[in-house]
């Protein structure tokens, strides 16, 4: 038996073809981030566009590459220890602190990869999330992480030892800078050959394979590539908020990127964003229900599954007839 | 002769039957997955969920009414069946012609919504659950101290496997199963009912995911944590193993139960992260899986 059977109806169509819409959201996007912190509490948009960048980054790897992770959290915990403790530890300046753990990420996502491009479909999401599990009990076990309480009290220190960032306005734009970078980033490699060789891989692998193409090569590169920039939000995450614990290495971290990835719409641009702003307004709203928040984003879940597969951006592009 | 390099014989097989134990339920528990699998095309990730359900089960009987280990061990896993045959009747079979993948997600979703409603009546501390009367006490072997009620656990699992593999590989049954996991179109045109077989073979994993925990109910505190941790495992017990046989899965399950009883005894630090190595050590030798057929 395949694993994959070519004759059930695939994952949503992902449209890689470029519209000056897009350029025009973007621009949106960007205007938003820039009155955001006037409008809102600086560290609630901070913490919608560090998410976005994990949920882009996650949606890079799911609605682009076709393959499921389920350890997307290893990535961000581990980039936000390494982080983390090297800015306080170390004393790294923050480029150099968010660089280590970013690369952390990077190393991580090419061993993961390497290990489970072997299997396919569920496979692969069960081999991803056993990884996960197992880089979870080290970062239980390690010294450095400071096992249950984490590392806190991060510094922010001064970017390249000339900007300090303990001002929450001049973090905040530090973050915008990476939250739209990325954006910028992810949308260049989804309309370039190699975006399209990767849409190649997902609606036909054998296809793909039969016109000459190192699948497997590919495959790897996009897992890196979104390990790395899973990595990227991770450790900007644990200088802005100046603690890397073990929520962020636990498997709910890396169901909750999945979440956002679907409610937005996956193989979207721009629904990873859009998910990830519901998810995290949605958490702060809800926050007060305690235990009952598990419950809330379990049936989101099974009903986002169930009846909503396009997810919000994903309605929207039929609606508008274009791809968004 | 273990004495001498520090280790009495009193830990290294305590840990080797907790070792086997442990296997146990990774076998009962790969082998849900594998035959829910085999059939719907799904893993089953509410099969944690189901798990802890069962060791719920056990003590809710014994607390709100009074019923003792055997109505549970009778009555919990044919409870949590049912509610299993629910689910797959209202959702799970709404998403056969789509993506497997929504199909994971889908019980991903239904197990956080058992594990949280759970988790917000009665918390994540644990409740205990007593052993039973008969299985009280242990025997002293004289190399090992053996409690009663381990024994029973372990004849348990390997009886539950073993009638398992029998009703799937010597029975009618068994054979409708085999040929609808084969060709399931096929099956249908010679007039069995394939979707009434999915609905039975769900309700089937989940009760043998039940079943396993209502024997852990004694053994270890019941708490809504107690699946999702222990599926991970089971998942990566699954890819070593490969879904294509039932025998695979349990053979795989026993032996990485005592590969991580081992740990314990000689490098306890690794013990949670072995089974894991494992199977990144399988991917790379033999990325299908000891037991799989195809990659």
């Amino acid at each position: 038996m395949t694993e994959v059977s070519q004759t059930t109806t695939a994952l949503p169509h992902a449209d890689t073809d470029t519209d000056p819409l897009h350029y025009w959201i973007m621009a949106g996007i960007a205007a938003l981030v820039i009155a955001a912190p006037f409008l809102v509490y600086p560290f609630f948009a901070m913490q919608i566009m560090l998410f976005a960048v994990f949920a882009l980054a996650f949606n890079l790897l799911l609605g682009f590459g076709g393959l499921l992770s389920f350890g997307h959290a290893a990535f961000l915990g581990w980039s936000s220890y390494v982080a983390a403790h090297s800015a306080k530890v170390f004393g790294f300046t923050p480029e150099l602190a968010i660089f280590a753990g970013t690369a952390t990420a990077m190393v991580l996502g090419a061993v993961f990869g390497w290990l489970a491009i072997r299997r396919q479909g569920i496979y692969f999401a069960m081999i991803t999330l056993a990884l996960a599990q197992m880089a979870y009990f080290v970062a239980l076990q390690a010294e450095f992480t400071g096992g249950e309480d984490g590392i806190q009290g991060v510094p922010r220190g001064e970017l390249f030892g000339l900007i300090d960032l303990d001002s929450d306005m001049t973090m905040y734009w530090l973050v915008a800078l990476v939250f739209l970078g990325s954006m910028a980033f992810i949308y260049r490699v989804i309309h370039s050959p190699f975006g399209q060789v990767l849409q190649a891989i997902r609606e036909n692998e054998t296809r793909a394979t039969s016109l000459g193409y190192e699948t497997a090569r590919y495959k790897l590169i996009v897992f890196v590539l979104s390990a790395t920039l899973s990595g990227l939000a991770g450790s900007t995450k644990a200088i802005a908020f100046q603690i890397a614990s073990l929520t962020d290495v636990h498997w709910a971290m890396s169901g909750e990127v999945v979440l956002m990835t679907l409610v937005g719409g996956m193989g979207t641009v721009f629904g990873p964003i859009v998910g990830a702003s519901v998810m995290v307004v949605m958490q702060n709203t809800l926050a007060h229900l305690g235990a009952w928040i598990v419950i809330v984003q379990g049936t989101i879940f099974v009903v986002v599954v169930l009846v909503f597969r396009e997810g919000i951006v994903g309605m929207l592009s039929k609606w508008l007839k274009r791809s968004l | 002769m273990l004495e001498l390099i520090g280790i009495s014989t009193y830990s290294l097989f305590g840990q080797l039957l907790v070792g086997l134990i442990n296997g146990a339920f990774y076998a009962i528990l790969s082998l849900g997955l594998a035959v829910i699998f085999g059939l719907l095309n799904i893993i089953n990730f509410t099969h944690g969920a189901q798990y802890m359900m069962g060791a719920f089960a056990a003590w809710m009987m014994l607390n709100y009414l009074g019923m003792g280990y055997w109505p549970a061990l009778v009555a919990g896993p044919v409870i949590v069946a049912l509610t299993g045959i629910a689910i797959e009747r209202s959702m799970i079979s709404k998403l056969y012609r789509v993506d497997h993948l929504y199909g994971l997600l889908l019980t991903f979703g239904i197990g956080l919504i058992i594990t949280g409603i759970f988790r917000n009546y009665y918390g994540s501390a644990g409740l205990p659950y007593p052993v039973p009367d008969v299985f009280q006490g242990g025997i002293d072997l004289g190399f090992m101290y053996l409690p009663v009620y381990r024994l029973w656990v372990i004849c348990a699992s390997a009886l539950i496997c073993l009638a398992t593999w029998l009703v799937i590989e010597k029975t009618k049954l068994g054979a409708y199963l085999r040929a609808a996991t084969e060709n399931p179109s096929l099956v249908e045109a010679f007039g069995i009912n394939v979707p009434r077989l999915m609905t039975l073979t769900y309700g089937f994993g989940a009760w043998l995911a039940a079943m396993a925990g209502v024997l852990a109910a004694p053994m270890y505190s019941v708490n809504p944590n107690m699946g999702i941790d222990l599926l991970i495992v089971v998942f990566a017990v699954v890819v070593i193993g490969g879904m294509g046989s039932i025998a695979g899965a349990i053979v795989t399950g026993f032996a990485l139960g005592l590969i991580e009883g081992l740990t314990k005894v000689f490098y306890p630090e690794a013990s949670s992260t072995v089974i894991f190595v494992v199977m990144a050590i399988v991917l790379l030798v033999r990325p299908a899986g000891l037991f799989g057929k195809v990659a």
